[in-house]
């Protein structure tokens, strides 16, 4: 494919221009990461440029303390509805795979509204719909609960976990250890949320951003921007996904998710917990939290011991580097939440570099 | 709706008429005329290849076909690779109490359409009935016997590095049909399953030239290029362009996520052959119907145990068989 050779060629000049400088480009989303392990793309760029995953792989981020509340729900005869990356991310006390196999009703969906039709179908059975995800899937999860509403649905609810990605970075930029570069910035998440919401970590941390694609010729070109700019001594926001992403976003998108969810300080794994960084129901929207309907919380839970996923997420550590990779941790057994998601960095690393001693 | 009771596996009369009714019409000539305990067969031209396969699948039909053309094909096709030629087939059934008539007579038309399309005859068989609940819709289980194609000698340990690897067609249309049907997908592939015992007898043609053949099904190529990395002691080197993806199955891996070379196809055979004979085998592939899609997407190399595919963007990465079931994922 020739342009993904000039673009490679474009990219490994500009490395020959960084004089020997090393740099460490961060792609902050899991899809990014799918797409750059997928395409072989870490091979194709020069010995200088590293990349890095970020904490945007929704799974991955999600506490453990999350799924023990599902499986909770799903024991006691809930129907659960689910994004399939869920299924297998081990609780404390199992996963709802585990539970499924046990017997309990646990339905993996590809969008939200899937919910209502699952509830509908068993109307006398309770459902709630695991509402975890960024932007790009908390303004569906929105438009479900109005749904719920306009419909007058009795019997689905919401276990609401969405994140938002701004206060993640906030968080990474505010960390005097991370040796990041530049941000490859989210494709579907700056559709919502608009390019604009990255200025603050050029104009003020002074780091490079780039909005691109998940198609592999616009990672590339992505990161052939982040290069351009560090090279140049420049730190800017760059939407190189313009045909999508908007400056401000999508503002209807927006007032959909706060009509429903306001922003409350939240958990990450291996972030800890960060302000403003959660979504939750709004009060009016109380009798559809699963939560307060099941009489259920979800607490931190139990990170499975010597797993290293949060500093995998933070960028710290490379997954090769974590004592359970591959080891007791591979994808038909996984242990930490990044190997459980196609998206998470474990698993990319698992699938696409090669397991353990055969790194590319 | 005229559905299936307990009463049709009693073993008393609805079951008489449900076999009279259901199974003789179709699959009445020949050694299952008489409805004997059973069949005596004619004895077979070469050593007797053997295979069997249980079938389950959730929709029982999709695009493209049911539950009755995996059973023929899945067991014929194992048959076909292990070197035979597909001679007899026997069928048994598992039906779920509730089970509409109607399905069970698509799934049996399907069954004894595509035994005739290959060439075998159904010449034993079994029905049960279990209660609702205890299996869904039905469950079918095949045994083929064949008889062993004269020249043709296979195994993992035969293939070189510079053995060529063909594809005989489209790869992951089955296990994208099924997820679309799945899902309620409005427009999605139609599945590939199809017999591929001509494949396997046109490469019979070229001999011992022809190392290695399997059919590509749970797990996908990846699987099966894994499997012959191992057990051969060999490596591979896939070539991403290379590999033949019709447009809508692409579309939907796109979609779902999905690695198309982890996913099933019901209807394909992953062949490796020496490089001289790579033409002729592709060449006679592609002049019958279900080989139209063949592609030469690799070869064989020498790094042991390794499996490596160059992507269509330049890159390198190390192909691995997928784990877990395939899931979607959340975005």
């Amino acid at each position: 494919m020739s342009v993904a050779r000039a673009l490679a060629g474009r990219i490994a000049e500009l490395a020959r221009a960084l004089d020997g400088r090393a740099v460490r480009l961060m792609e902050v989303c899991g899809s990014h990461t799918m797409a750059i392990a997928r395409h072989g793309i870490r091979d194709m760029l020069p010995g200088n440029v590293r990349l890095l995953s970020g904490p945007g792989c929704p799974v991955c981020v999600t506490e453990p303390g999350y799924v023990d509340a599902a499986l909770a729900l799903a024991r006691r005869g809930v129907g659960i509805a689910t994004f399939g990356d869920m299924l297998r991310v081990p609780g404390s006390d199992g996963s709802l795979a585990s539970a499924r196999a046990e017997g309990a009703v646990v339905r993996a969906v590809y969008s939200p509204a899937r919910a209502l039709e699952l509830a509908a179908a068993e109307p006398d059975r309770p459902w709630v719909m695991l509402a975890v995800g960024f932007e790009t899937t908390a303004a569906p999860l929105a438009a479900l609960a109005l749904e719920i509403r306009r419909r007058g649905v009795g019997n689905l609810a919401l276990l609401c976990a969405p994140k938002r990605v701004p206060p993640a970075l906030d968080a990474l930029v505010a960390d005097p250890e991370l040796a990041v570069d530049g941000f490859l910035c989210p494709a579907h998440v700056s559709a919502i949320i608009g390019a604009r919401a990255y200025e603050p970590y050029a104009r003020d941390h002074g780091r490079p951003c780039v909005v691109a694609s998940f198609e592999p010729l616009d990672v590339l070109h992505g990161l052939a921007g982040l290069l351009e700019q560090i090279v140049a001594g420049e730190a800017r926001v760059d939407n190189r996904y313009a045909r999508v992403v908007r400056p401000e976003g999508n503002p209807a998108a927006r007032r959909v998710m706060a009509e429903v969810f306001e922003a409350a300080d939240a958990r990450w794994r291996g972030l800890g917990t960060l302000p403003r960084s959660g979504l939750r129901l709004r009060e009016s929207f109380a009798d559809l939290d699963a939560e307060r309907v099941h009489g259920v919380a979800v607490q931190p839970g139990r990170e499975p011991p010597g797993c290293r996923c949060g500093e995998v997420l933070a960028g710290r550590t490379e997954p090769e580097d974590c004592p359970l990779f591959d080891r007791t941790c591979t994808p038909a057994h996984p242990v930490g939440p990044c190997m459980v998601s196609s998206e998470g960095s474990c698993a990319a690393a698992w699938k696409y570099r090669g397991s353990q001693g055969r790194k590319s | 709706m005229k559905r299936i009771t307990l009463a049709h596996g009693g073993g008393g009369l609805e079951m008489r008429r449900l076999v009279e009714e259901e199974i003789l019409p179709r699959f009445g000539e020949g050694p299952l005329r008489d409805l004997p305990d059973a069949a005596i067969l004619p004895p077979l031209s070469g050593a007797p290849v053997v295979s069997t396969d249980g079938f389950v699948v959730q929709p029982l039909e999709f695009p493209g076909g049911n539950i009755g053309h995996l059973a023929v094909h899945g067991t014929v096709n194992d048959v076909a690779v292990g070197g035979g030629r597909p001679r007899w087939l026997t069928l048994g059934m598992v039906l779920e109490e509730g089970l509409p008539f109607d399905v069970l007579g698509r799934v049996l038309d399907a069954v004894a359409g595509a035994a005739r399309a290959c060439g075998v005859k159904v010449v034993a068989g079994d029905t049960k009935v279990v209660p609702r609940g205890a299996c869904d819709g039905m469950a079918l289980t095949t045994t083929g016997i064949g008889e062993a194609i004269p020249g043709l000698a296979l195994g993992p340990r035969r293939c070189r590095p510079g053995d060529r690897v063909l594809v005989s067609g489209s790869i992951g249309d089955h296990g994208a049909a099924v997820l679309c049907a799945r899902e309620g997908f409005e427009r999605g592939p139609d599945s590939d399953t199809a017999p591929v015992h001509r494949l396997v007898a046109a490469g019979a043609a070229l001999g011992a030239a022809v190392r290695f053949l399997r059919d590509p099904t749970r797990g996908g190529v990846a699987t099966v290029l894994h499997e012959l990395a191992e057990a051969g002691g060999v490596g591979v080197r896939i070539d991403e362009s290379a590999v033949p993806v019709a447009a809508a199955t692409r579309a939907v891996a796109d979609i779902l996520g999905l690695d198309l070379l982890q996913v099933a196809c019901e209807g394909r055979v992953v062949a490796v052959c020496a490089a001289e004979a790579a033409d002729a085998l592709l060449g006679s592939w592609r002049s019958l119907p279900e080989g139209r899609g063949a592609a030469v997407v690799g070869e064989i190399t020498d790094t042991a145990g390794r499996v490596v595919l160059e992507t269509a963007l330049g890159g390198r990465r190390v192909l691995l068989p997928p784990a877990g079931e395939l899931l979607p994922r959340i975005c």
